[in-house]
């Protein structure tokens, strides 16, 4: 009977037993506040001891972090807001420099798939290029809208989430073209389907499977690239939160937005492999 | 006049001749079977035919025009189905009479393909995905959608092939009941000579390849409707099965595979008794290329 509960509740209980290992371990490592004390038991002075002292435990992170999770959609001031708050603003951002990403990866991926002279063309480009880290996008990205005055750090950041998010997309679509079974090809060759249509009825759909596991490789590398990206321009988003509370030394809200960006990140790619799933047709 | 004229046709791939000089003529309204061995070049032969390929030499005419390329005027069943399958049975052969009657107002086509998949005994599957259907249902909506194109002639590639032995006769029966309901010309490719001979007019053997070619036409003289369990004790069916049989087997008896192997000699000594024998003894040097050696071996 026990065994029996615990296996119809292992998809859950396993998962719990594994994150409170790993707070254990950390909160073990972590520093922790002493007084130290005179003879007459007066504290005259503090620090910190432990494995890694400058590391803030488990307690002292829940304890700072809180306000900042109790009130979610709270704005004291420009880079003082709600944790939610924060995240909506990245996601606003990334999901402007994602779409981008997916209206020029798209057509692009099909223009690889397609044509072999292309493919020759543009594979070493694309190769060089995919490799760099938004790192090194942002300031070239920071040159290229100069001009653009207030809005040069929204663009240069939207620049560097299309350019590193848009690879994923390319390269599977690209994939995607050139596996479209012979066999679909020939009914829309015996239809006498225009070109048009062959691409709308027949390429794309077929396409379809690849194409969304691109998507969902790309949504990953763009809410990667948000971070750094915010983090140069110092834009608020939670990135910029991050990056502000270490010149700030409150590390534990460092803490708290790591785990806000992988818990946001998990969330996306759930969503992502939903979608992905129903066009799973073939 | 024949209706589906092929003369001097061949075909060859990367230098392997696939079919080699093939005549065929088949007039309006026939049931042609052309039955042959796997890999001799069928479906080569049907994608001449249907314009998918083009032959290397000789022509293919239809009712007197040359085939320049595929067209929906040849309806094709597939081997493998060939349904796409992110739409349903009813949007498959839709997208089909889409493209092939434009000019019909929508009520006229929705009447059309529902009265095509009915011919199929598909109606309670017509929002099915392919997935969602057995081979033998898939291969019955490719039956339909070519029959929905109204094609000149029907062309089915090994269309039961695929499919188990029940499912397969039951698709022999309703094959054989359309053909009778439309009269439609049609041309069956097929591996199995009873299935050819219990549906077609005429069986046509494909020789064995490579550099295959059609043989004599045998003239099919069984009344219809035939009947599955009579027509094994008809004296003519089995004089017609063992004649095609006979011919495709000795069609392939005077051919000769010749099959090039790179082998590796296993590398011995002579080993001296007078020594113990060390372990770890035998090769002592990587193997060379010089060590391949390449053998001929010829298969009768």
């Amino acid at each position: 009977m026990n065994e029996s509960l615990f296996k119809k509740l292992d998809w859950l209980l396993l998962p719990m037993i594994g994150a409170a290992a790993v707070l254990l371990a950390w909160h073990l490592l972590a520093g922790e506040k002493v007084s130290i004390k005179d003879a007459d038991g007066n504290v005259t002075s503090e620090e910190r001891v432990g494995a890694i002292a400058a590391l803030p435990n488990v307690v002292e992170t829940w304890e700072s972090s809180k306000p900042y999770i109790v009130e979610p959609l709270a704005k004291r001031g420009e880079l003082d807001q709600g944790i939610l708050r924060f995240t909506w603003l990245s996601l606003v951002l990334v999901a402007k420099g994602y779409l981008i990403a997916l209206v020029l990866g798209t057509p692009l991926g099909f223009c690889l798939g397609l044509s072999k002279f292309f493919t020759k063309m543009a594979d070493p480009i694309i190769q060089v290029l995919r490799p760099v880290s938004p790192l090194a996008w942002l300031p070239l990205g920071m040159v290229l809208f100069l001009g653009a005055g207030r809005n040069a750090s929204e663009l240069a950041a939207l620049f560097t989430i299309a350019i590193c998010a848009m690879w994923p997309t390319v390269l599977n679509t690209a994939v995607g073209v050139r596996a479209i079974p012979q066999d679909y090809l020939n009914v829309a060759k015996v239809l006498k389907l225009s070109r048009w249509k062959t691409l709308t009825k027949v390429m794309i759909p077929a396409t379809m499977p690849y194409m969304f596991t691109g998507f969902r490789l790309s949504l990953g590398i763009a809410w990667l690239v948000i971070v750094a990206a915010e983090m140069l321009t110092g834009r608020p988003g939670i990135g910029g939160f991050l990056w502000q509370q270490y010149n700030a030394l409150i590390y534990e809200q460092i803490i708290l937005c790591i785990l806000t960006i992988g818990i946001v990140g998990f969330i996306l790619d759930r969503l992502m492999s939903v979608v992905e799933r129903r066009f799973k047709t073939a | 006049m024949s209706f589906l004229e092929l003369t001097n046709v061949s075909k060859s791939f990367g230098g392997t001749c696939v079919l080699k000089d093939v005549n065929l003529s088949i007039a309006k309204g026939d049931f042609a079977a052309i039955v042959g061995f796997s890999g001799a070049g069928k479906t080569t032969l049907m994608n001449l035919i249907s314009g998918l390929l083009k032959p290397d030499t000789g022509t293919v005419m239809l009712d007197g025009k040359p085939v320049t390329g595929p067209g929906p005027d040849r309806g094709i069943v597939f081997q493998n189905y060939s349904l796409l399958p992110w739409l349903t049975v009813f949007e498959n052969i839709a997208l089909a009479v889409d493209q092939v009657f434009p000019a019909w107002d929508k009520e006229k086509r929705r009447e059309h393909i529902e009265r095509h998949i009915a011919m199929v005994n598909l109606t309670p599957a017509r929002e099915k995905l392919p997935a969602a259907l057995s081979g033998g249902m898939r291969q019955r909506v490719s039956v339909a959608r070519a029959l929905a194109m109204d094609p000149q002639i029907l062309l089915l590639d090994e269309p039961l092939s695929a499919l188990d032995a029940l499912t397969r006769a039951t698709l022999q029966d309703e094959i054989a009941r359309i053909r009778e309901e439309t009269h439609k010309t049609v041309v069956l490719i097929t591996n199995d000579p009873d299935e050819g001979i219990y549906l077609a007019n005429r069986i046509i053997p494909l020789t064995a390849g490579p550099g295959a070619t059609l043989g004599p036409s045998f003239t099919v003289d069984i009344p219809r409707p035939r009947d599955r369990k009579a027509i094994n004790h008809d004296n003519h069916f089995k004089q017609l099965r063992r004649d095609v049989t006979e011919f495709l087997l000795s069609s392939k008896h005077d051919r000769h595979a010749t099959i090039t192997k790179k082998l590796l000699l296993p590398d011995i000594e002579p080993e001296d008794l007078t020594h113990p024998v060390l372990p770890g003894a035998g090769r002592k040097r990587p193997i060379r290329l010089s060590d391949v050696k390449e053998e001929t071996v010829q298969i009768e």
